[in-house]
C-alpha cells in the first residue's frame, strides 16, 4: 500500500512526510539536550566550587575534533549535492568521508576517555566530570547513530538510487539534517564543558 | 441498491484488494495502523487490569491494617506477604508501580496508542499512518517497555518502591527493581516520541482532500496536541531518567548533595548535587502528561456528545483555541507541584498564576460541553452514558484541584489523600470513562457489530456509583490531613483515629467497583463473535471514519473519502435526514 507524500510534495504544507518527521525528531533532540544543558546550569551554580574545563580536559584534542566533525559536515551537504546532480560516485566517496570523519571523531574520544580513566578521573569524581562523561557520551551514542543510518545508505540502502532517486535524495537529506544536528550539538557542548 | 447491498459490495471490493499477507505480518509485528491500535488498546486494557489489582491489594491493607490477607496472601510469598500480612516495603512497591502502570502502561497507551492510532487515520480519511514501520517499533517499545517493569517484581529487592514520581535520593538508594524501572521508563519513552512524530505528521500530511484544520473532528485536534505534549515534554524526563541512571549505576551525584546521612552514616559520594533538579525535571513532563491523560478522554466525550445529541458542538472554534491554549500552558505550570519544597515566594507566585490561567481554557471545553446537551434530542445509549459520567467526575476532578494550585491552600493539603481523590477524580471516573465510552462507540467499526447495551448500562452504572464510593472518602480523610504515604493508611496516628473507617468504605467500593468490570469483559469478548451485526454507520455519526467498511481492510476506504463541510453537522435544517456527513458530497 502507498502512503501519500512520501516521495512528492504535498501542495499545501509544500512538505513530504519525511522532512516533517525529521524536524519534529530534531524538535524532541534540542528538549533533551536542552534538559541536559539546563541541569548542567543548575549543578554548576548550586556547586561550592567548578573547575575549569581546561585545567582537566584537553583542549587540543577537542579542537582537533571539532574541525572534524565540521568538515563531516561539510562532506554531508557534498554527497546530498552530488545526488542532486546525479552523480552517484562522487556520492559514494563524500558519503564514505563523512563516514570516516565520525570514526575519527569517535577515535579520539576513545583516547580522550582513556586518558581521563588512567588519570583515575572517573564520573563519580566530582560533577562536572559527571556532566562531561554524561553529555559527551550521549553525544556520540548519536554519533555512532547517525554513521550507522549514512553506513546504510552507502551501502545497501543505496540500492533505492536505481529505482527511486528522488526519495533516495531525499533520505540522505534527512539524515544530513540530523547529523548536522548531532554537530551542532557538539559546537556547544566544547565552550560549555572544555573553554568556560 | 438498499443499504445492505451497498455494505456487501464494498466488502467485496476490500476482499479483493487485500493483499495476501502471512499470519506473523498480518497480527502481531503488523504494520497496518488498526492492528497496532488494537495491539495497543488490548495491551493497555490488560495492564489497566493489572494495575487495579495492584490497587486492591494495598486497599486490603489500608482497610485491614496487619490483617492476614485471606487466602491470596500467602500465595504471594514470604518476602511480600509473610503469612499473608504484607510488608511494608511491598506495599511502597504496589504503590510505585500502582501509578508507574496506570499512567504509562495503561492509560496513555490506551488512550494515545489504542484510540489515536485506530481512530485518527480513519477520522481524517488515510489509508494509514505516515510512517507504519516507525508505528511497529512503537508499539513494540512499548512492549519491551511494559515487560522490563513486569520481570522488576521478580529481582532481588523487588520493583521501584519509590512512588511513580522516582523521587530521589530515595530512589538513588533503593534496590535494583528501580534500575530497571529506570531502563523500562526509557523504553516507554521512546515509544511515545516514536508514536507523536508519527501523528503530528500524519494529521498534518494524510489528511483527505477538503479536510482543513478547522474540519478536524475534535478528538483529531485533542490528538494532535497530545502528541505535541509527548513530542516535547518527554525528552527532559528521558535526560533525568539517564542522570538517575548514571547515580545508580556510575556513581555520579546528579541529585546528591553533599553529607547525606543514610541510617546514620554519611554517603560516600562526591556530593554537591541537587535533589530538587530531579523534581523540576520530572514535573517538566509529568505535567503535560496530565494533560496527555485528559485531551484524548476529552475528544472522545465531543465525539460521543455531538454525536448523540443529534446536534454540534457549541463553539467548535473556541475549544479548539482552548485546546491549544491548554497545551501550550502545560509546560509552564509544572513547579506547583513542588510548592512545599522551599522554592521561594516569587516563583511559587509565578506558578499559582501560571495555574489559574490554565484552568481557564478546561472550563471553556467542560463548558461548551455541558452547553451542547442543551435543547438536544439526547439517545442515552452506553457511550452516551459515559461521556455523560464524565462531566460531572472530571468537574469534580478539576474544581479541587483549585485549592491544589493555590500555594497557602496548598499547604495543609499537599501530599494527604484529598491528592490522590483529586487527581483519580480526573483520571479514574474521568479519562477512563471516557476511554471506555471509546470502546463501546468505536467498537462497531473494529468489529462490525455492536457490543451489549444492557451489559453496557449495568457496567455504567455499577462503576459510577463504585468510583464515587472509593474517591469520594478520600477528600475526607485528606482535609483531616491523612497522609497519603503511610502502609498502615494512618492507624499509627491518634489524630487519623476517628476517620479511618472511611479507608474501609473506599475499599469495599474498589472492591466492588472490581465485581462491575466482569460484564464488560464479557461484553467485550462475547460481541467480538456474538455482537448485533451493524452497518458502516451505526451511530448515523458525520466523521469520515464512518464511510470506511466495519472492519475497515488494509488501506481503509473502499471510496478515498473527501471532506465537504466541516465535523458535527447534525440536524441541519431542510436537510433529509438528520445527520449530514462529512464525506457526503
Amino acid at each position: 500500500m502507498e502512503i501519500p507524500y512520501t516521495v512528492e510534495v504535498r501542495r499545501d504544507t509544500g512538505l513530504t512526510n519525511g522532512k516533517i518527521g525529521i524536524w519534529l525528531f530534531l524538535a524532541s533532540e534540542v528538549m533533551l539536550f536542552g534538559a541536559l544543558f539546563a541541569s548542567y546550569i543548575l549543578i554548576r551554580t548550586g556547586a561550592p566550587s567548578w573547575p575549569r574545563g581546561d585545567t582537566i580536559l584537553n583542549v587540543p584534542l577537542a579542537t582537533f575534533n571539532t574541525i572534524v566533525l565540521i568538515a563531516s559536515s561539510v562532506t554531508m551537504v557534498m554527497a546530498w549535492a552530488s545526488l542532486m546532480r546525479n552523480r552517484f560516485g562522487t556520492f559514494r566517496i563524500y558519503m564514505g568521508a563523512t563516514i570516516l570523519l565520525g570514526l575519527v571523531f569517535l577515535i579520539v574520544k576513545y583516547f580522550e576517555y582513556g586518558a581521563k580513566f588512567e588519570h583515575n578521573l572517573y564520573p563519580s569524581t566530582n560533577n562536572f566530570l559527571a556532566i562531561y562523561f554524561t553529555l559527551t557520551g550521549l553525544h556520540m551514542l548519536h554519533v555512532f547513530g547517525g554513521m550507522v543510518v549514512n553506513a546504510y545508505f552507502w551501502g545497501p540502502g543505496s540500492k533505492l538510487w536505481k529505482t527511486n532517486p528522488t526519495w533516495f535524495t531525499q533520505r540522505v537529506e534527512h539524515s544530513g539534517l540530523f547529523w548536522h544536528f548531532v554537530d551542532l550539538v557538539w559546537i556547544f557542548l566544547f565552550p560549555t564543558l572544555y573553554l568556560l | 441498491m438498499s443499504e445492505q447491498a451497498t455494505v456487501a459490495h464494498k466488502r467485496h471490493v476490500a476482499h479483493e484488494a487485500h493483499e495476501t499477507i502471512g499470519f506473523w505480518r498480518k497480527y502481531v509485528f503488523s504494520t497496518d495502523h488498526k492492528v497496532i491500535g488494537i495491539q495497543y488498546a488490548i495491551t493497555g486494557l490488560l495492564f489497566l487490569l493489572f494495575g487495579f489489582s495492584l490497587m486492591m491489594l494495598m486497599r486490603w491493607q489500608l482497610a485491614y491494617p496487619e490483617t492476614a490477607l485471606p487466602l491470596l496472601g500467602r500465595l504471594l510469598g514470604d518476602t511480600r506477604m509473610p503469612g499473608g500480612t504484607m510488608l511494608p516495603e511491598f506495599y511502597n512497591e504496589l504503590g510505585a508501580m500502582h501509578g508507574t502502570i496506570m499512567v504509562f502502561l495503561g492509560v496513555v497507551p490506551l488512550a494515545v496508542g489504542g484510540f489515536g492510532n485506530f481512530v485518527v487515520p480513519l477520522q481524517i480519511g488515510a489509508p494509514d499512518m505516515a510512517f507504519p514501520k516507525l508505528n511497529m517499533l512503537s508499539y513494540w517499545s512499548f512492549y519491551l517497555g511494559g515487560v522490563v517493569m513486569l520481570a522488576s517484581f521478580f529481582v532481588p529487592g523487588g520493583a521501584a518502591q519509590s512512588g511513580w514520581t522516582s523521587y530521589v535520593p530515595l530512589a538513588i538508594i533503593a534496590s535494583s527493581g528501580q534500575t530497571w524501572w529506570l531502563i523500562g521508563m526509557i523504553f516507554l519513552i521512546t515509544s511515545s516520541l516514536l508514536g507523536a512524530i508519527n501523528f503530528i505528521t500524519t494529521i498534518i500530511q494524510i489528511r483527505a482532500k477538503g479536510l482543513s484544520f478547522m474540519r478536524f473532528p475534535f478528538f483529531v485536534w485533542a490528538q494532535l496536541v497530545t502528541a505535541f505534549l509527548l513530542l516535547l515534554a518527554f525528552p527532559p524526563l528521558e535526560a533525568a531518567a539517564v542522570m538517575q541512571l548514571m547515580d545508580r549505576v556510575a556513581g555520579t551525584s546528579f541529585f546528591l548533595p553533599t553529607g547525606l546521612m543514610i541510617s546514620g552514616q554519611t554517603l560516600q559520594v562526591a556530593g554537591s548535587g541537587n535533589p530538587l533538579l530531579w523534581q523540576h525535571l520530572f514535573w517538566f513532563l509529568a505535567h503535560p502528561e496530565v494533560y496527555v491523560l485528559i485531551l484524548p478522554a476529552m475528544g472522545i466525550v465531543a465525539e460521543i456528545i455531538a454525536n448523540n445529541t443529534r446536534k454540534p458542538l457549541w463553539g467548535y472554534r473556541s475549544m479548539v483555541y482552548s485546546l491549544v491554549f491548554l497545551g501550550f500552558m502545560s509546560f509552564i505550570v509544572w513547579a506547583h507541584h513542588m510548592f512545599m519544597t522551599g522554592m521561594g515566594t516569587a516563583m511559587a507566585a509565578f506558578f499559582q498564576t501560571t495555574t489559574m490561567i490554565i484552568s481557564i481554557p478546561s472550563v471553556v471545553i467542560l463548558t461548551a460541553l455541558v452547553i451542547s446537551l442543551w435543547g438536544g434530542s439526547i439517545r442515552f445509549n452506553t457511550p452516551m452514558l459515559f461521556a455523560l459520567g464524565f462531566l460531572p467526575m472530571f468537574g469534580i476532578g478539576g474544581l479541587t484541584g483549585l485549592p491544589l494550585g493555590l500555594n497557602i491552600t496548598d499547604i495543609p493539603l499537599h501530599d494527604t489523600y484529598y491528592v490522590i481523590g483529586h487527581f483519580h477524580y480526573v483520571v479514574a471516573p474521568g479519562t477512563i470513562f471516557a476511554l471506555f465510552a471509546g470502546v463501546y462507540y468505536w467498537f462497531p467499526k473494529a468489529t462490525g457489530r455492536r457490543m451489549n447495551e444492557t451489559l453496557g448500562k449495568i457496567h455504567f452504572i455499577g462503576s459510577f456509583i463504585c468510583m464515587n464510593v472509593v474517591f469520594m472518602p478520600m477528600f475526607i480523610l485528606g482535609m483531616a490531613g491523612v497522609s497519603r504515604r503511610l502502609f498502615d493508611g494512618g492507624a499509627a496516628y491518634a489524630f487519623a483515629g476517628p476517620y479511618l473507617h472511611w479507608n474501609v468504605v473506599s475499599s469495599w467500593g474498589a472492591w466492588i467497583l472490581a465485581l462491575f468490570q466482569i460484564p464488560f469483559i464479557f461484553n467485550f469478548f462475547w460481541s467480538i463473535w456474538k455482537g448485533e451485526r451493524v452497518g458502516d454507520n451505526p451511530w448515523e455519526a458525520t466523521t469520515i471514519e464512518w464511510s470506511a467498511p466495519s472492519p475497515p481492510p488494509h488501506g481503509n476506504f473502499a471510496v478515498i473519502p473527501e471532506a465537504h463541510r466541516g465535523p458535527y453537522e447534525y440536524s441541519v435544517p431542510g436537510a433529509k435526514k438528520d445527520f449530514t456527513p462529512q464525506f457526503e458530497a
